[in-house]
Protein backbone atom coordinates (compact mmCIF):
# COMPACT_ATOMS: atom_id res chain seq x y z
CA UNK A 1 0.00 0.00 0.00
CA UNK A 2 1.48 3.33 -1.07
CA UNK A 3 -0.27 5.82 1.19
CA UNK A 4 0.58 9.46 1.82
CA UNK A 5 2.83 8.51 4.74
CA UNK A 6 4.83 6.08 2.58
CA UNK A 7 5.21 8.73 -0.13
CA UNK A 8 6.50 11.20 2.46
CA UNK A 9 8.97 8.59 3.76
CA UNK A 10 10.30 7.78 0.26
CA UNK A 11 10.52 11.47 -0.63
CA UNK A 12 12.59 12.06 2.52
CA UNK A 13 14.92 9.17 1.65
CA UNK A 14 15.24 10.49 -1.90
CA UNK A 15 15.91 14.06 -0.71
CA UNK A 16 13.06 15.19 -2.91
CA UNK A 17 10.45 17.76 -2.00
CA UNK A 18 7.12 16.84 -3.58
CA UNK A 19 3.93 18.89 -3.48
CA UNK A 20 0.67 17.48 -2.06
CA UNK A 21 -0.68 17.24 -5.58
CA UNK A 22 2.41 15.30 -6.72
CA UNK A 23 2.23 13.03 -3.65
CA UNK A 24 -1.36 12.18 -4.52
CA UNK A 25 -0.45 11.44 -8.15
CA UNK A 26 2.66 9.40 -7.27
CA UNK A 27 0.83 7.28 -4.72
CA UNK A 28 -1.60 6.04 -7.42
CA UNK A 29 1.09 5.66 -10.09
CA UNK A 30 3.65 4.00 -7.82
CA UNK A 31 1.07 1.50 -6.58
CA UNK A 32 0.25 0.64 -10.20
CA UNK A 33 3.91 0.29 -11.21
CA UNK A 34 4.80 -1.78 -8.12
CA UNK A 35 1.76 -3.98 -8.80
CA UNK A 36 3.23 -4.57 -12.26
CA UNK A 37 6.64 -5.35 -10.71
CA UNK A 38 5.00 -7.99 -8.47
CA UNK A 39 4.81 -10.25 -11.54
CA UNK A 40 8.43 -11.24 -11.01
CA UNK A 41 7.71 -12.71 -7.59
CA UNK A 42 6.28 -15.82 -9.26
CA UNK A 43 9.60 -16.63 -11.01
CA UNK A 44 11.58 -19.36 -9.29
CA UNK A 45 15.05 -17.88 -8.76
CA UNK A 46 16.37 -20.22 -6.05
CA UNK A 47 20.15 -20.35 -6.17
CA UNK A 48 20.45 -17.84 -9.04
CA UNK A 49 23.21 -15.26 -8.73
CA UNK A 50 21.85 -11.78 -9.62
CA UNK A 51 23.25 -10.34 -12.87
CA UNK A 52 24.74 -6.91 -12.37
CA UNK A 53 26.97 -6.28 -15.41
CA UNK A 54 25.75 -8.13 -18.50
CA UNK A 55 29.11 -8.74 -20.21
CA UNK A 56 32.44 -9.87 -18.85
CA UNK A 57 34.65 -7.28 -17.22
CA UNK A 58 38.37 -7.72 -17.66
CA UNK A 59 40.00 -5.98 -14.73
CA UNK A 60 42.91 -3.69 -15.37
CA UNK A 61 45.03 -1.33 -13.37
CA UNK A 62 45.86 2.17 -14.44
CA UNK A 63 49.41 3.38 -13.91
CA UNK A 64 49.70 5.07 -10.53
CA UNK A 65 50.68 8.41 -11.98
CA UNK A 66 49.62 11.78 -10.63
CA UNK A 67 48.06 13.89 -13.36
CA UNK A 68 46.38 17.26 -13.21
CA UNK A 69 43.59 17.09 -15.72
CA UNK A 70 41.54 20.06 -14.55
CA UNK A 71 42.29 23.25 -12.72
CA UNK A 72 40.34 24.33 -9.64
CA UNK A 73 38.77 27.10 -11.75
CA UNK A 74 37.50 24.54 -14.27
CA UNK A 75 36.14 22.30 -11.55
CA UNK A 76 34.21 25.08 -9.85
CA UNK A 77 33.13 26.88 -13.03
CA UNK A 78 29.60 25.44 -12.89
CA UNK A 79 29.00 26.09 -9.20
CA UNK A 80 25.70 27.87 -8.45
CA UNK A 81 27.67 30.07 -6.01
CA UNK A 82 31.34 30.21 -5.10
CA UNK A 83 33.89 32.10 -3.08
CA UNK A 84 37.21 32.05 -4.93
CA UNK A 85 37.69 28.42 -5.83
CA UNK A 86 35.40 27.15 -3.08
CA UNK A 87 31.78 26.03 -3.39
CA UNK A 88 29.58 28.44 -1.48
CA UNK A 89 26.40 27.23 0.22
CA UNK A 90 23.86 29.03 2.41
CA UNK A 91 24.31 28.62 6.19
CA UNK A 92 22.94 25.19 7.06
CA UNK A 93 21.84 23.69 10.36
CA UNK B 1 27.66 16.84 -54.78
CA UNK B 2 24.27 16.67 -53.05
CA UNK B 3 25.48 17.29 -49.54
CA UNK B 4 22.05 16.89 -47.94
CA UNK B 5 21.73 13.18 -48.65
CA UNK B 6 25.41 12.27 -48.98
CA UNK B 7 26.67 9.41 -46.83
CA UNK B 8 29.17 9.95 -44.05
CA UNK B 9 31.92 8.25 -46.04
CA UNK B 10 31.14 10.28 -49.19
CA UNK B 11 31.37 13.56 -47.28
CA UNK B 12 34.60 12.51 -45.56
CA UNK B 13 36.16 11.42 -48.85
CA UNK B 14 35.13 14.62 -50.65
CA UNK B 15 36.55 16.74 -47.82
CA UNK B 16 39.81 14.77 -47.69
CA UNK B 17 40.18 15.07 -51.49
CA UNK B 18 39.34 18.78 -51.35
CA UNK B 19 36.32 18.36 -53.66
CA UNK B 20 34.41 20.31 -51.06
CA UNK B 21 35.74 22.13 -48.03
CA UNK B 22 34.73 21.23 -44.49
CA UNK B 23 33.61 24.85 -44.17
CA UNK B 24 31.23 24.52 -47.12
CA UNK B 25 29.78 21.34 -45.60
CA UNK B 26 29.32 22.98 -42.19
CA UNK B 27 27.71 26.05 -43.78
CA UNK B 28 25.30 23.92 -45.79
CA UNK B 29 24.07 22.04 -42.72
CA UNK B 30 24.08 25.14 -40.49
CA UNK B 31 21.69 26.71 -42.99
CA UNK B 32 19.43 23.67 -42.89
CA UNK B 33 19.39 23.79 -39.09
CA UNK B 34 18.61 27.52 -39.12
CA UNK B 35 15.71 27.21 -41.53
CA UNK B 36 14.17 23.84 -40.62
CA UNK B 37 14.72 23.18 -36.95
CA UNK B 38 12.09 25.62 -35.72
CA UNK B 39 9.52 23.08 -36.96
CA UNK B 40 11.18 20.19 -35.14
CA UNK B 41 12.79 21.55 -31.95
CA UNK B 42 15.49 18.92 -32.32
CA UNK B 43 18.42 21.21 -31.43
CA UNK B 44 18.84 22.54 -27.90
CA UNK B 45 22.22 24.26 -28.36
CA UNK B 46 23.87 25.20 -31.63
CA UNK B 47 27.65 25.21 -31.78
CA UNK B 48 28.60 28.79 -32.71
CA UNK B 49 32.15 27.62 -33.37
CA UNK B 50 31.14 24.97 -35.94
CA UNK B 51 32.20 26.97 -39.01
CA UNK B 52 35.50 27.94 -37.35
CA UNK B 53 36.09 24.30 -36.35
CA UNK B 54 35.51 23.30 -39.98
CA UNK B 55 37.92 25.98 -41.20
CA UNK B 56 40.56 24.66 -38.83
CA UNK B 57 40.12 21.21 -40.39
CA UNK B 58 40.52 22.71 -43.87
CA UNK B 59 43.76 24.35 -42.79
CA UNK B 60 45.09 21.02 -41.53
CA UNK B 61 44.04 19.27 -44.77
CA UNK B 62 45.76 22.01 -46.81
CA UNK B 63 48.96 21.22 -44.88
CA UNK B 64 48.63 17.58 -45.98
CA UNK B 65 47.51 16.26 -42.61
CA UNK B 66 45.23 13.25 -42.37
CA UNK B 67 42.40 14.56 -40.23
CA UNK B 68 40.66 11.21 -39.82
CA UNK B 69 38.10 8.90 -41.40
CA UNK B 70 35.16 11.23 -40.64
CA UNK B 71 36.81 14.42 -41.97
CA UNK B 72 34.38 17.31 -41.98
CA UNK B 73 31.27 15.20 -41.32
CA UNK B 74 28.66 17.35 -39.49
CA UNK B 75 27.37 15.60 -36.39
CA UNK B 76 24.69 16.30 -33.82
CA UNK B 77 25.24 15.01 -30.29
CA UNK B 78 22.51 13.99 -27.87
CA UNK B 79 22.41 16.18 -24.77
CA UNK B 80 23.30 13.17 -22.64
CA UNK B 81 26.98 13.42 -23.76
CA UNK B 82 29.34 15.90 -22.16
CA UNK B 83 30.86 18.26 -24.72
CA UNK B 84 33.68 20.56 -23.70
CA UNK B 85 32.52 24.16 -23.69
CA UNK B 86 29.08 23.29 -25.10
CA UNK B 87 26.02 23.32 -22.86
CA UNK B 88 24.88 19.85 -21.78
CA UNK B 89 21.59 19.80 -19.87
CA UNK B 90 20.42 16.17 -20.31
CA UNK B 91 17.04 17.76 -21.06
CA UNK B 92 16.71 18.86 -17.43
CA UNK B 93 16.24 22.13 -15.58
CA UNK B 94 18.61 20.84 -12.91
CA UNK B 95 21.48 21.06 -15.44
CA UNK B 96 20.10 24.13 -17.19
CA UNK B 97 23.43 26.01 -17.27
CA UNK B 98 25.91 23.15 -17.17
CA UNK B 99 28.92 23.55 -19.46
CA UNK B 100 31.22 20.53 -19.12
CA UNK B 101 34.97 21.06 -18.88
CA UNK B 102 35.61 17.88 -20.87
CA UNK B 103 34.34 15.71 -23.74
CA UNK B 104 32.77 12.28 -23.27
CA UNK B 105 35.17 9.64 -24.62
CA UNK B 106 32.91 8.92 -27.62
CA UNK B 107 32.72 12.62 -28.48
CA UNK B 108 36.50 12.97 -28.14
CA UNK B 109 36.98 9.97 -30.45
CA UNK B 110 34.57 11.37 -33.05
CA UNK B 111 36.34 14.74 -32.92
CA UNK B 112 39.72 13.05 -33.31
CA UNK B 113 38.25 11.29 -36.38
CA UNK B 114 37.42 14.68 -37.91
CA UNK B 115 33.73 15.37 -37.25
CA UNK B 116 32.36 18.88 -36.81
CA UNK B 117 29.95 19.18 -33.88
CA UNK B 118 26.97 21.22 -35.09
CA UNK B 119 25.20 21.24 -31.74
CA UNK B 120 23.36 19.34 -29.05
CA UNK B 121 20.15 17.43 -29.58
CA UNK B 122 16.94 17.26 -27.59
CA UNK B 123 16.01 14.23 -25.50
CA UNK B 124 13.71 13.08 -22.74
CA UNK B 125 14.89 14.39 -19.37
CA UNK B 126 17.82 12.20 -18.24
CA UNK B 127 16.81 9.81 -21.07
CA UNK B 128 13.68 8.82 -19.17
CA UNK B 129 10.94 8.46 -21.73
CA UNK B 130 9.80 6.80 -24.92
CA UNK B 131 8.40 9.86 -26.66
CA UNK B 132 10.71 12.87 -26.20
CA UNK B 133 7.94 14.70 -24.35
CA UNK B 134 9.63 14.97 -20.93
CA UNK B 135 12.41 17.34 -22.00
CA UNK B 136 12.85 20.67 -20.22
CA UNK B 137 13.30 22.14 -23.72
CA UNK B 138 9.85 21.03 -24.88
CA UNK B 139 8.89 18.15 -27.16
CA UNK B 140 10.64 17.35 -30.43
CA UNK B 141 8.37 16.72 -33.44
CA UNK B 142 8.54 13.79 -35.83
CA UNK B 143 9.68 15.13 -39.24
CA UNK B 144 7.38 12.67 -41.01
CA UNK B 145 4.28 14.01 -39.24
CA UNK B 146 4.67 17.03 -37.02
CA UNK B 147 1.89 16.14 -34.59
CA UNK B 148 3.54 12.79 -33.79
CA UNK B 149 6.38 12.02 -31.38
CA UNK B 150 9.82 11.16 -32.81
CA UNK B 151 10.21 8.50 -30.11
CA UNK B 152 12.42 8.68 -27.09
CA UNK B 153 14.64 9.24 -25.46
CA UNK B 154 17.02 10.03 -28.38
CA UNK B 155 14.16 11.72 -30.28
CA UNK B 156 16.15 14.86 -31.08
CA UNK B 157 18.91 12.77 -32.67
CA UNK B 158 16.39 10.75 -34.70
CA UNK B 159 14.46 13.81 -35.91
CA UNK B 160 17.58 15.82 -36.82
CA UNK B 161 19.01 12.86 -38.72
CA UNK B 162 15.76 11.99 -40.53
CA UNK B 163 15.37 15.63 -41.61
CA UNK B 164 19.06 15.63 -42.61
CA UNK B 165 19.98 18.62 -40.50
CA UNK B 166 23.26 16.76 -39.96
CA UNK B 167 24.94 13.75 -41.56
CA UNK B 168 25.26 11.72 -38.36
CA UNK B 169 24.11 11.72 -34.75
CA UNK B 170 24.87 9.99 -31.49
CA UNK B 171 22.24 8.55 -29.17
CA UNK B 172 22.11 6.51 -26.00
CA UNK B 173 20.05 3.39 -25.39
CA UNK B 174 19.08 2.24 -21.90
CA UNK B 175 15.90 0.34 -22.78
CA UNK B 176 15.47 1.04 -26.48
CA UNK B 177 16.20 4.76 -26.70
CA UNK B 178 18.23 4.45 -29.92
CA UNK B 179 16.20 1.74 -31.68
CA UNK B 180 12.69 3.02 -30.95
CA UNK B 181 13.17 6.62 -32.19
CA UNK B 182 15.22 5.28 -35.14
CA UNK B 183 12.20 3.15 -36.06
CA UNK B 184 9.73 6.03 -35.58
CA UNK B 185 11.82 8.36 -37.78
CA UNK B 186 13.00 5.92 -40.47
CA UNK B 187 16.74 5.91 -39.79
CA UNK B 188 19.32 3.29 -38.75
CA UNK B 189 20.07 3.11 -35.02
CA UNK B 190 22.53 0.72 -33.36
CA UNK B 191 22.96 -0.18 -29.70
CA UNK B 192 26.30 -2.03 -29.52
CA UNK B 193 27.06 -4.82 -27.03
CA UNK B 194 27.32 -3.51 -23.46
CA UNK B 195 31.01 -2.78 -22.93
CA UNK B 196 31.81 -2.05 -26.59
CA UNK B 197 31.53 1.70 -26.08
CA UNK B 198 32.80 3.80 -23.21
CA UNK B 199 30.22 5.44 -20.95
CA UNK B 200 32.77 7.98 -19.64
CA UNK B 201 31.25 11.44 -19.94
CA UNK B 202 27.75 10.18 -20.65
CA UNK B 203 25.39 11.51 -18.00
CA UNK B 204 24.51 8.36 -16.07
CA UNK B 205 20.93 7.10 -16.01
CA UNK B 206 21.11 3.33 -15.36
CA UNK B 207 24.77 2.34 -15.50
CA UNK B 208 24.35 -1.39 -16.13
CA UNK B 209 22.04 -0.74 -19.09
CA UNK B 210 23.23 2.52 -20.77
CA UNK B 211 25.14 2.21 -24.04
CA UNK B 212 25.92 4.80 -26.74
CA UNK B 213 25.51 4.24 -30.45
CA UNK B 214 25.12 5.82 -33.88
CA UNK B 215 21.81 7.08 -35.31
CA UNK B 216 22.47 7.59 -39.00
CA UNK B 217 21.00 7.14 -42.47
CA UNK B 218 22.52 3.83 -43.56
CA UNK B 219 23.93 0.59 -42.22
CA UNK B 220 27.37 1.41 -43.64
CA UNK B 221 27.39 4.81 -41.92
CA UNK B 222 26.47 3.05 -38.68
CA UNK B 223 29.32 0.55 -39.06
CA UNK B 224 31.78 3.32 -39.82
CA UNK B 225 30.73 5.41 -36.83
CA UNK B 226 30.86 2.40 -34.52
CA UNK B 227 34.44 1.70 -35.58
CA UNK B 228 35.38 5.18 -34.37
CA UNK B 229 33.53 5.19 -31.04
CA UNK B 230 34.09 1.58 -29.90
CA UNK B 231 36.98 0.15 -27.93
CA UNK B 232 38.63 0.00 -24.56
CA UNK B 233 38.74 3.14 -22.43
CA UNK B 234 40.79 3.25 -19.26
CA UNK B 235 38.21 5.70 -17.85
CA UNK B 236 35.44 3.07 -17.97
CA UNK B 237 36.17 -0.26 -16.30
CA UNK B 238 33.17 -1.90 -18.01
CA UNK B 239 34.62 -1.42 -21.52
CA UNK B 240 35.99 -4.51 -23.20
CA UNK B 241 39.63 -4.92 -24.18
CA UNK B 242 38.64 -6.87 -27.31
CA UNK B 243 39.83 -5.35 -30.58
CA UNK B 244 37.33 -3.37 -32.67
CA UNK B 245 36.47 -5.23 -35.90
CA UNK B 246 36.45 -3.46 -39.28
CA UNK B 247 32.67 -3.74 -39.52
CA UNK B 248 32.24 -1.37 -42.49
CA UNK B 249 34.89 -3.13 -44.61
CA UNK B 250 33.52 -6.58 -43.82
CA UNK B 251 29.89 -5.62 -44.47
CA UNK B 252 28.15 -8.06 -46.82
CA UNK B 253 24.54 -8.43 -47.92
CA UNK B 254 24.82 -12.16 -48.57
CA UNK B 255 22.66 -13.88 -45.98
CA UNK B 256 22.54 -17.28 -47.70
CA UNK B 257 22.59 -20.00 -45.05
CA UNK B 258 22.27 -17.60 -42.16
CA UNK B 259 19.77 -18.60 -39.50
CA UNK B 260 17.28 -15.89 -38.57
CA UNK B 261 15.48 -16.54 -35.29
CA UNK B 262 11.88 -15.51 -34.71
CA UNK B 263 10.97 -15.32 -31.07
CA UNK B 264 7.76 -17.18 -30.37
CA UNK B 265 6.89 -14.78 -27.56
CA UNK B 266 7.25 -11.70 -29.78
CA UNK B 267 5.11 -12.93 -32.64
CA UNK B 268 1.99 -13.75 -30.68
CA UNK B 269 1.27 -10.33 -29.13
CA UNK B 270 -1.09 -7.74 -30.50
CA UNK B 271 0.79 -5.89 -33.21
CA UNK B 272 -0.46 -2.95 -35.26
CA UNK B 273 -1.37 -4.42 -38.70
CA UNK B 274 1.18 -2.18 -40.49
CA UNK B 275 3.95 -3.36 -38.14
CA UNK B 276 2.84 -6.98 -38.60
CA UNK B 277 2.97 -6.56 -42.38
CA UNK B 278 6.43 -4.97 -42.26
CA UNK B 279 7.76 -7.86 -40.14
CA UNK B 280 6.22 -10.44 -42.51
CA UNK B 281 7.71 -8.64 -45.54
CA UNK B 282 11.15 -8.63 -43.95
CA UNK B 283 10.94 -12.36 -43.22
CA UNK B 284 9.86 -13.11 -46.82
CA UNK B 285 12.70 -10.96 -48.16
CA UNK B 286 15.32 -12.76 -46.11
CA UNK B 287 13.87 -16.15 -47.08
CA UNK B 288 14.13 -15.21 -50.76
CA UNK B 289 17.74 -14.21 -50.17
CA UNK B 290 18.48 -17.71 -48.90
CA UNK B 291 18.32 -17.25 -45.14
CA UNK B 292 16.78 -19.95 -43.00
CA UNK B 293 14.03 -18.94 -40.57
CA UNK B 294 14.01 -20.78 -37.25
CA UNK B 295 11.73 -20.43 -34.25
CA UNK B 296 13.40 -19.65 -30.95
CA UNK B 297 11.97 -19.08 -27.51
CA UNK B 298 12.88 -16.80 -24.60
CA UNK B 299 9.97 -17.41 -22.20
CA UNK B 300 11.42 -15.14 -19.50
CA UNK B 301 11.15 -12.15 -21.85
CA UNK B 302 7.61 -11.90 -20.47
CA UNK B 303 9.20 -10.28 -17.42
CA UNK B 304 11.58 -7.96 -19.29
CA UNK B 305 9.54 -4.76 -18.87
CA UNK B 306 9.03 -4.98 -15.07
CA UNK B 307 12.65 -6.14 -14.56
CA UNK B 308 13.92 -3.32 -16.77
CA UNK B 309 11.93 -0.55 -15.08
CA UNK B 310 12.81 -1.86 -11.65
CA UNK B 311 16.55 -1.98 -12.35
CA UNK B 312 16.57 1.29 -14.31
CA UNK B 313 14.64 3.21 -11.65
CA UNK B 314 16.81 1.80 -8.85
CA UNK B 315 20.09 2.68 -10.58
CA UNK B 316 18.70 6.10 -11.56
CA UNK B 317 17.73 6.92 -7.97
CA UNK B 318 21.35 6.28 -6.99
CA UNK B 319 22.98 8.01 -10.00
CA UNK B 320 20.82 11.12 -9.70
CA UNK B 321 21.74 11.61 -6.04
CA UNK B 322 24.69 13.69 -7.28
CA UNK B 323 22.39 16.59 -8.23
CA UNK B 324 22.36 18.36 -4.91
CA UNK B 325 22.69 22.02 -5.90
CA UNK B 326 26.21 22.38 -4.44
CA UNK B 327 28.73 21.67 -7.20
CA UNK B 328 26.79 22.37 -10.38
CA UNK B 329 23.30 22.78 -11.74
CA UNK B 330 20.17 24.41 -10.40
CA UNK B 331 19.94 25.60 -6.79
CA UNK B 332 16.73 26.77 -5.14
CA UNK B 333 16.65 30.32 -3.72
CA UNK B 334 17.38 30.64 0.02
CA UNK B 335 18.18 34.34 0.07
CA UNK B 336 15.97 35.57 2.91
CA UNK B 337 16.77 32.81 5.36
CA UNK B 338 19.45 33.09 8.01
CA UNK B 339 19.94 29.33 7.97
CA UNK B 340 18.45 26.35 6.23
CA UNK B 341 18.17 22.66 7.12
CA UNK B 342 20.36 20.50 4.91
CA UNK B 343 17.49 18.20 3.94
CA UNK B 344 15.39 21.22 2.96
CA UNK B 345 18.31 22.54 0.90
CA UNK B 346 18.62 19.31 -1.08
CA UNK B 347 14.87 18.58 -1.19
CA UNK B 348 13.78 21.99 -2.48
CA UNK B 349 16.59 22.17 -5.05
CA UNK B 350 15.88 18.66 -6.36
CA UNK B 351 12.11 19.12 -6.19
CA UNK B 352 12.37 22.23 -8.37
CA UNK B 353 15.07 20.94 -10.70
CA UNK B 354 13.71 17.55 -11.72
CA UNK B 355 10.66 17.05 -13.91
CA UNK B 356 7.69 14.83 -13.14
CA UNK B 357 8.88 11.64 -14.86
CA UNK B 358 12.34 11.85 -13.30
CA UNK B 359 10.88 12.35 -9.83
CA UNK B 360 8.50 9.44 -10.39
CA UNK B 361 11.40 7.12 -11.26
CA UNK B 362 13.57 8.38 -8.39
CA UNK B 363 10.69 7.66 -6.00
CA UNK B 364 10.13 4.24 -7.52
CA UNK B 365 13.83 3.37 -7.37
CA UNK B 366 14.25 4.66 -3.84
CA UNK B 367 11.32 2.51 -2.72
CA UNK B 368 12.73 -0.61 -4.42
CA UNK B 369 16.16 -0.09 -2.81
CA UNK B 370 14.81 0.78 0.64
CA UNK B 371 15.21 -1.40 3.69
CA UNK B 372 12.84 -4.37 3.64
CA UNK B 373 12.19 -4.21 -0.09
CA UNK B 374 15.67 -4.63 -1.63
CA UNK B 375 15.55 -8.44 -1.78
CA UNK B 376 12.01 -8.62 -3.12
CA UNK B 377 12.66 -6.05 -5.83
CA UNK B 378 16.22 -5.16 -6.90
CA UNK B 379 17.87 -8.44 -5.98
CA UNK B 380 15.02 -10.51 -7.43
CA UNK B 381 15.11 -8.43 -10.63
CA UNK B 382 18.85 -9.15 -10.93
CA UNK B 383 18.15 -12.88 -10.65
CA UNK B 384 15.41 -12.80 -13.30
CA UNK B 385 17.76 -10.71 -15.44
CA UNK B 386 20.31 -13.55 -15.39
CA UNK B 387 17.60 -16.04 -16.41
CA UNK B 388 16.63 -13.79 -19.33
CA UNK B 389 20.27 -13.54 -20.47
CA UNK B 390 20.80 -17.31 -20.17
CA UNK B 391 17.72 -17.99 -22.30
CA UNK B 392 18.97 -15.58 -24.95
CA UNK B 393 22.38 -17.28 -25.02
CA UNK B 394 20.60 -20.63 -25.51
CA UNK B 395 18.49 -19.13 -28.33
CA UNK B 396 21.64 -17.90 -30.08
CA UNK B 397 22.90 -21.49 -30.25
CA UNK B 398 20.07 -22.07 -32.75
CA UNK B 399 20.30 -18.85 -34.79
CA UNK B 400 22.69 -16.08 -35.85
CA UNK B 401 20.38 -13.13 -35.42
CA UNK B 402 16.90 -12.64 -33.91
CA UNK B 403 14.42 -10.59 -35.94
CA UNK B 404 11.50 -8.83 -34.25
CA UNK B 405 9.39 -5.68 -34.32
CA UNK B 406 10.88 -2.62 -32.59
CA UNK B 407 7.56 -1.37 -31.24
CA UNK B 408 3.96 -2.58 -31.29
CA UNK B 409 2.84 0.38 -33.45
CA UNK B 410 4.27 3.29 -35.48
CA UNK B 411 4.82 6.73 -33.90
CA UNK B 412 1.89 7.95 -31.79
CA UNK B 413 0.46 11.44 -31.36
CA UNK B 414 2.10 13.97 -29.03
CA UNK B 415 0.25 13.94 -25.69
CA UNK B 416 -1.49 10.64 -26.38
CA UNK B 417 0.25 8.52 -23.74
CA UNK B 418 2.02 10.98 -21.46
CA UNK B 419 -0.56 10.84 -18.64
CA UNK B 420 -0.39 7.06 -18.27
CA UNK B 421 3.17 6.05 -17.36
CA UNK B 422 2.52 2.31 -17.31
CA UNK B 423 1.15 2.30 -20.88
CA UNK B 424 4.19 4.34 -21.91
CA UNK B 425 6.50 1.84 -20.16
CA UNK B 426 4.87 -1.06 -22.03
CA UNK B 427 5.87 0.67 -25.25
CA UNK B 428 9.36 -0.72 -24.65
CA UNK B 429 8.26 -4.36 -24.66
CA UNK B 430 10.44 -5.44 -27.62
CA UNK B 431 13.57 -3.47 -26.79
CA UNK B 432 14.29 -3.74 -23.06
CA UNK B 433 15.43 -7.36 -22.88
CA UNK B 434 18.35 -6.57 -25.23
CA UNK B 435 19.70 -4.11 -22.66
CA UNK B 436 19.07 -6.45 -19.74
CA UNK B 437 21.13 -9.16 -21.47
CA UNK B 438 23.75 -6.66 -22.74
CA UNK B 439 23.21 -7.76 -26.35
CA UNK B 440 23.75 -5.65 -29.45
CA UNK B 441 20.54 -4.56 -31.18
CA UNK B 442 19.53 -2.27 -34.00
CA UNK B 443 16.65 -0.89 -36.00
CA UNK B 444 16.68 -0.70 -39.79
CA UNK B 445 13.86 0.99 -41.76
CA UNK B 446 11.76 -1.47 -43.72
CA UNK B 447 8.17 -0.18 -43.98
CA UNK B 448 5.77 2.71 -44.03
CA UNK B 449 2.40 2.74 -42.32
CA UNK B 450 -0.87 3.64 -44.05
CA UNK B 451 -0.36 7.08 -42.54
CA UNK B 452 3.09 7.35 -44.12
CA UNK B 453 5.03 6.85 -40.89
CA UNK B 454 8.25 4.80 -40.90
CA UNK B 455 8.47 1.32 -39.37
CA UNK B 456 11.76 -0.34 -38.47
CA UNK B 457 12.80 -3.95 -38.03
CA UNK B 458 14.78 -4.91 -34.94
CA UNK B 459 17.76 -7.24 -35.22
CA UNK B 460 19.53 -8.63 -32.17
CA UNK B 461 22.71 -10.70 -32.01
CA UNK B 462 24.73 -12.45 -29.34
CA UNK B 463 27.39 -10.57 -27.36
CA UNK B 464 30.06 -9.00 -29.60
CA UNK B 465 28.44 -10.41 -32.78
CA UNK B 466 27.63 -7.00 -34.26
CA UNK B 467 28.91 -8.06 -37.70
CA UNK B 468 26.18 -10.68 -38.16
CA UNK B 469 23.52 -8.16 -37.16
CA UNK B 470 24.91 -5.48 -39.47
CA UNK B 471 25.12 -7.95 -42.39
CA UNK B 472 21.43 -8.91 -42.06
CA UNK B 473 20.53 -5.23 -41.75
CA UNK B 474 22.63 -4.46 -44.86
CA UNK B 475 20.72 -7.16 -46.77
CA UNK B 476 17.35 -5.83 -45.61
CA UNK B 477 18.40 -2.27 -46.43
CA UNK B 478 19.30 -3.27 -50.00
CA UNK B 479 15.75 -4.55 -50.53
CA UNK B 480 13.91 -2.07 -48.33
CA UNK B 481 10.66 -0.76 -49.83
CA UNK B 482 11.33 2.60 -48.14
CA UNK B 483 14.84 3.09 -49.47
CA UNK B 484 15.32 6.68 -50.59
CA UNK B 485 12.04 7.89 -49.04
CA UNK B 486 12.33 10.98 -46.90
CA UNK B 487 10.04 12.97 -44.59
CA UNK B 488 7.97 15.82 -46.05
CA UNK B 489 9.31 18.48 -43.73
CA UNK B 490 12.58 18.59 -45.65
Amino acid sequence: MIDKKTIEHIAKLARLQVSDEEAQEYSTQLAKALGHFEQISKVNTAGIEPLVTPTEIESFWREDVVKQEFTAEEMTANAPAKAGNLFKVPPVV
Amino acid sequence: MDLTFASISDIAEAVQNKKVSAKEVAEHFAKRIATLDEKLNSFTTKNDQAIKDAEALDTRIAKGENVGPLAGVPFGIKEMFCTKGLKTTAGSKILENFVPPYDATVVARLKAAGIVVMGKLNQDEFAMGSSNETSFHGPTKNPWKLDCVPGGSSGGSAAAQAARLVAGTLGTDTGGSIRQPASFCGIVGVKPTYGRVSRYGIIAYASSLDQAGPMVSSVKDAALTMEVISGFDSFDSTTTQRPVPAWSKNLKSDVKGMKIGLMKEYMSGSLHPDVQKTVENSIETLKKMGAEIVEVSVPMSEFAVPVYYLIAASEASSNLARYDGVKYGHRAEFKNLSAVELETFYGKTRGEGFGKEVKRRIMLGTYCLSSGYYDAYYNKAGQVRRLIMNEYLEAFKKCDVILSPVTTAPAFKIGERISDPLTMYLNDIFTTSTNLAGLPGMSVPFGLSQENLPIGIQLTASHFEEQKMLDVAFALESASPVKGKNPHVI
